[in-house]
């Protein structure tokens, strides 16, 4: 298209990093980019290219650790993508930056439970050592959403120019400063290794592994080795797969009445056979490893612990319903889930596990990675598709829904990671067999992310219809007395201590008015500040707002505000007017914004307000803190 | 084919699987129309481009075809040998409803695809992907602008384009035609009403017995069957002197003709020039008598026709200012003077008046119907009828009665621009338009736009590194009939060889002085997009 373009031009090292991006790209897909003397490619098969977006800038960030303003133009030339849209999409996501900023940036985790369980020290640390945000040359620190790294809190995420991004966790202002003097050429394997130790991750596998579906072959596979993989049994769902055939694959997934675990439990069955049938072609596959939930991690667990149990699972999902290509959407904050995905698709792909021809029986289909860069909303559904396709994570109004028309128009398959491995499971044992576990209409197991005032925190695997109280035992009973529990994440809300009972299911949840969102329980006991942890959460969805549509962007402003003046007890009239306009707030909230953040960004903080949580907590001896 | 006006409705662009934009760079001169192929191409329409100019239409399409100023038969008959030779011609369209085939492919066999490269200097292999991609697609379009017309053989150039419709069957179906472009809301309707020498409203031809006793009739006067002369054919006229009075309605040929400083010699040389304009233009500042006219568009009622043949009311929002009258109360105070009693017409009523003679195209068009349809395309005979988005349908009808009389082939060889590049006019200028700026300014030079910047001659920055020019340097651009000083440029979407002005400022470029004026006989356009020229370093003040 016709570009408008400043005079800025882009340095060599940032068109180098570009071309890689469309090398690949080619090498792929065949589609090679010509560039004329003046103009970049035009034309449909140029506009074709906009998914490529996020990748290129990807590559900026990764080459020079900002995005000039010379990239900028050099992107929109390159993909025929307006310089404002680029613009637009470059500011959209935490992770990049349009400023000159540091080549190493401290992401450091301040959310629900990183910052009361040591966040907070190291930003106070970091501060006096490297002074305040964003600030310093070679390096510097930012304050940061919830990483996915509870289970080990305090967590930290160093992200970095020209060599690998690790994560720290649990992470000291010490741990920080020695990875940021460690020299370029060491990589990330030290870090990387910290996450061997299953026992601080995944405490469920390292004792009493009877009852583990989903997750069992963590902690004992090597995540590296495909090898391995098959010892453990793996790609034998997708053998079962083909002898079935995509229609009776998708009739076991009805049978075992498999619902998807992203949090709308929409029956999965449902969606593959719709997309199965569509008559417009070509269909897509994608993944939502968008895991960005406060206080959620199960996801990433699965996915740095068993690599390929994903990738044969997408395999199944897109053999049934009719895709040769599959996108994982992964946030920017997993480094290393992500780089044993890569590595996972790499090897399936050598070994003919990927591609054309799968496992011999005539069927095509591929794995494409794709890194998001530190949005929440992207893992939205619509969001995400927006975001594949190179334009600002911004949800669509639904219907139509993707299985309709989703990524590119076409009709696509969104299915959540851990929906997924429950399709190696469901394969494994019949669908009847799996619709027999759990209880009522919720079918199998659940992965539970229990943090906060538990001995063990980790990732739970459970039958739906376990109760609240069992699953905190096995995490080893509350530490202290016990206030709340958030369950289902900042999205989710807060039950009290004397409905413990409730079964885990769909149905029990709702009963008592809350939900199993993404499956987060974390438990409060009396020392924990709720009302930092409600402006919190409200800070959170203020941040995350992707600011599209009215309600949302000024709603999760006017809530944040009136929650920090009752906190600070100087409400606008009186307390009663402050709880009146949050209740009014939530209720356009919920009926009109576009998508679910919207909607669900007043859930816990009214559930909180009945519960007495902003009221300041007294401590055990009586005073108030 | 029969009638004067663009083949299909705007909105078959959104739904064509090719569009070829021949000589138009519709982005920005045409936002309207471009609009709709907007729509296309996001849903999958394919577009080529052919413009000397990567202009920045050029910058949406699938292949940019740019060749050299003038070459546009030698391409275009390149591309119909090679859709003969590759076997895409729709032998059953061709056999059906044209003639001439077998003189067109003769005439077209030495055209080859290597020839036409050298020629044209577009590769051969984008020349053979452009007939490929036109003789196989099911809906294809060709849009043309000033690209085409303002040439020496501006109405071979046409018929060069027409032939490739007529060898593929892409005109007369829904998605595919043949499309020009008009310059404004109203050119087609001016044509439409007969400000054409050789025609009387509504498309009749002068010498057509029957239409003339029939408008003689309406009228109540006689009509010479002998057309009258064209604008070129009038300055060849005051030349002569054969022509020694102008009587000039909303034209500014002071400042918009080729050669102008010629033109203006003449204009003064006139006994009598009366113009008719709503601002004071150049020509109207040479004028013995000006008559101040209202904006039509807002100050009085009437009707325009588009380019898609479509006929909308206008309607009168604020009243002229001063005593600016509406062109038709003008005329009509005229005949007064002359002792015609023409009463004093409504804009109704001179439309109803249209509408009894035009009986083929505007008959069935009331103000009512135009109201109540936002608008109607002719033809339109009858009340009743629903009026005509596809024109030339009949060209596939089952029924040879039915068909009427076959479109002809026109075949036509290519020949350069009548301003040769020499050694010492070595570069060639072309006249260009830009989104903000309408023709000499008068209509746009009085608003302030984001847009704008300085009149500059646009040229290819190697060319100003050869001659050791820089990007903004004031420069003298040199061709046969003059020079004016501007300065340069550099223009991207520009080649070596190839430089350009606009005409919205001659206040700030007299560009026209430059231009060359010699002109098409089938259609009086002068050669405004082919001008040779040399740009020369200005002395550094103080040598």
């Amino acid at each position: 298209m016709d570009l408008h373009l400043s005079d800025a031009q882009a340095s060599p090292a940032e068109k180098d990093a570009v071309a890689a991006v469309l090398r690949e790209h080619a090498l792929a897909t065949g589609d090679e980019v010509r560039e004329h003397a003046y103009f970049a490619d035009s034309g449909q098969a140029a506009r074709g290219r906009r998914h490529l977006l996020l990748p290129a800038l990807h590559a900026v960030m990764d080459q020079r650790g900002w995005i000039s303003a010379g990239a900028l133009n050099h992107v929109a030339r390159m993909l025929s993508v307006p310089p404002a849209d680029v613009y637009g999409v470059a500011t959209f996501y935490a992770m990049f930056a349009v400023e000159q900023r540091a080549p190493q940036v401290v992401h450091v985790c301040d959310d629900i439970v990183c910052g009361p369980n040591g966040g907070e020290q190291i930003a106070t640390r970091l501060t006096e050592e490297m002074g305040p945000q964003g600030a310093g040359t070679d390096a510097c620190w930012v304050r940061s959403p919830c990483l996915g790294l509870c289970e080990r809190a305090p967590a930290v995420l160093v992200q970095r120019t020209r060599r690998a991004d690790v994560s720290l966790a649990p992470a000291t202002a010490e741990a920080v400063t020695a990875e940021l003097s460690r020299p370029a050429e060491s990589g990330s394997a030290d870090a990387d290794a910290a996450f061997a130790d299953a026992t601080v991750s995944a405490p469920q596998t390292g004792g009493d592994r009877a009852g583990l579906r989903l997750m069992r072959r963590v902690g004992l596979v090597d995540p590296e080795s495909l090898d391995d993989y098959r010892a453990h049994g793996g790609y034998a769902a997708l053998r079962r797969a083909v002898e079935l055939g995509p229609s009776r694959v998708i009739a076991e997934v009805t049978d075992a009445a498999l619902t998807g675990r992203g949090g709308a439990a929409f029956p999965t069955g449902v969606k593959w056979d719709g997309v199965a049938r569509a008559p417009e072609r070509p269909h897509y596959l994608i993944c939502n490893a968008d895991e960005s939930e406060p206080g959620t991690f199960k996801d990433r667990v699965l996915m740095e612990a068993d690599p390929f149990g994903l990738i044969e699972a997408m395999t199944i999902a897109g053999y049934a319903a009719g895709c040769e290509r599959g996108y994982l959407y992964i946030r920017g904050e997993y480094p290393l889930a992500t780089r044993r995905l890569l590595g996972a698709i790499e090897a399936a792909r050598a070994r003919g596990l990927l591609g054309t021809d799968v496992l011999g029986a005539d069927f095509t289909f591929d794995v494409e990675l794709r890194r998001g860069a530190g949005a929440y909303i992207c893992g939205e559904e619509t969001a995400l598709l927006n975001s594949i396709e190179g334009h600002r994570g911004e949800p669509r109004n639904k219907p139509p829904f993707p299985s309709v028309r989703g990524l590119f128009g076409r009709p696509t398959v969104i299915n959540n990671v851990e929906t997924l491995y429950n399709v190696l499971e469901l394969l494994r044992i019949g669908g009847p067999a799996f619709a027999s576990i759990g209880a009522g209409r919720s079918t199998g197991t659940k992965l539970f992310c229990v943090a906060g005032a538990v001995p063990t925190p980790g990732v739970y695997e459970v039958d739906f219809g376990t109760t609240l109280r069992q699953l905190l035992d096995l995490a080893g009973g509350v530490r202290g007395e016990l206030r709340a529990v958030l369950l289902g994440g900042a999205a989710g809300g807060f039950v009290s201590p004397d409905q413990l009972d409730v079964p885990l299911t769909l149905e029990g949840t709702r009963e008592i008015g809350a939900t199993l969102g993404s499956g987060v329980v974390l438990a409060l006991d009396t020392s924990v500040d709720t009302p930092a942890m409600l402006r919190r959460i409200a800070a959170f969805f203020r941040d995350e707002s992707c600011g599209q549509c009215v309600p949302c962007r000024v709603g999760t402003v006017r809530q944040e505000e009136a929650l920090a003046r009752l906190a600070r007890g100087a409400p606008l009239g009186s307390r009663d007017t402050e709880l009146a306009l949050l209740d009014d707030l939530a209720r356009v909230m919920v009926d009109a914004s576009i998508c679910g953040l919207g909607q669900t960004a007043p859930a816990a903080v009214r559930s909180a307000l009945a519960l007495g949580l902003l009221d300041a907590p007294t401590s055990p001896n009586g005073r108030v803190r | 084919m029969g009638a004067g006006g663009g083949t299909s409705a705007y909105e078959e662009a959104e739904h064509a699987d090719l569009l070829v934009l021949w000589g138009s760079n519709a982005r920005e001169t045409h936002p309207i129309f471009f609009h709709h192929v907007l729509q296309g191409l996001k849903s999958g329409t394919r577009m080529y481009s052919v413009d000397p100019r990567r202009t920045s239409t050029a910058q949406w399409a699938d292949a940019w075809l740019g060749l050299d100023v003038g070459t546009d038969i030698a391409l275009a008959n390149a591309i119909g040998r090679e859709i003969i030779h590759a076997g895409l011609v729709n032998e059953p369209f061709v056999r059906r409803a044209t003639t001439g085939f077998e003189d067109y492919r003769a005439t077209v066999e030495p055209c080859t695809l290597d020839r036409a490269e050298e020629i044209t200097r577009v590769p051969a292999e984008l020349i053979r992907q452009l007939a490929h991609a036109y003789g196989r697609a099911d809906r294809a379009q060709i849009c043309w602008t000033l690209g085409i017309t303002e040439h020496h053989n501006a109405a071979d150039n046409v018929f060069a384009l027409i032939n490739l419709a007529l060898l593929t069957g892409h005109v007369g179906r829904y998605g595919s035609g043949l499309v020009p472009l008009r310059g404004q809301n109203n050119v087609q309707g001016g044509g439409d009403m007969g400000a054409i020498p050789a025609k009387l409203p509504g498309g009749y031809d002068l010498g057509d017995d029957e239409a003339r006793a029939r408008f003689e009739a309406v009228w109540g006067a006689p009509i010479s069957p002998k057309p009258g002369m064209h604008l070129s054919e009038m300055f060849e006229a005051m030349e002569t002197g054969a022509l020694r009075s102008l009587y000039c309605i909303g034209e500014n040929p002071a400042e918009s003709e080729a050669n102008v400083g010629h033109a203006r010699e003449l204009l003064e040389g006139l006994d009598h020039l009366v113009v008719q304009d709503i601002f004071l233009t150049a020509t109207a500042q040479l004028a013995d008598v000006v008559l101040p006219a209202a904006a039509d568009w807002c100050e009085y009622e009437g009707t325009v026709t588009n380019s898609e043949r479509r006929v909308q009311r206008v309607r009168k929002a604020i009243d002229p200012p001063g005593q600016a009258r509406p062109d038709t109360h003008i005329i009509c105070a005229i005949a007064d003077r002359l002792g015609h009693d023409w009463g004093q017409p409504t804009a109704e009523q001179v439309w109803d008046e249209l509408r009894s003679v035009s009986l083929k195209w505007h008959h069935g068009m009331s103000y009512r119907r135009l109201d109540e349809h936002g608008g109607l395309q002719w033809p339109c005979p009858e009340e009743d009828h629903p009026g005509t988005p596809l024109l030339h349908a009949r060209l596939w009808a089952e029924d040879p009665a039915e068909r009427g009389k076959p479109a002809p082939f026109m075949p036509v060889e290519h020949v350069p621009p009548v301003d040769e590049l020499t050694d010492d006019f070595p570069i060639r200028l072309t006249t260009v338009r830009v989104l903000d700026g309408y023709n000499s300014g008068v209509q746009t030079g009085g608003y302030s736009s984001p847009l704008r910047r300085r009149e500059s001659l646009r040229m290819d920055a190697d060319d100003g590194a050869s001659l050791g020019i820089a990007n903004g340097e004031r420069v003298r651009v040199v061709s046969r009939r003059g020079s004016v000083e501007a300065p340069v440029w550099f223009d991207p979407a520009l080649r070596p060889g190839l430089a350009s002005f606009t005409p919205h400022f001659s206040e700030e470029v007299d560009v026209n002085v430059l231009t060359n004026d010699a002109w098409d006989p089938k259609s009086g356009t002068s050669e405004f997009k082919a001008t040779a020229i040399r740009i020369e370093k200005l002395r550094a003040a103080g040598e």
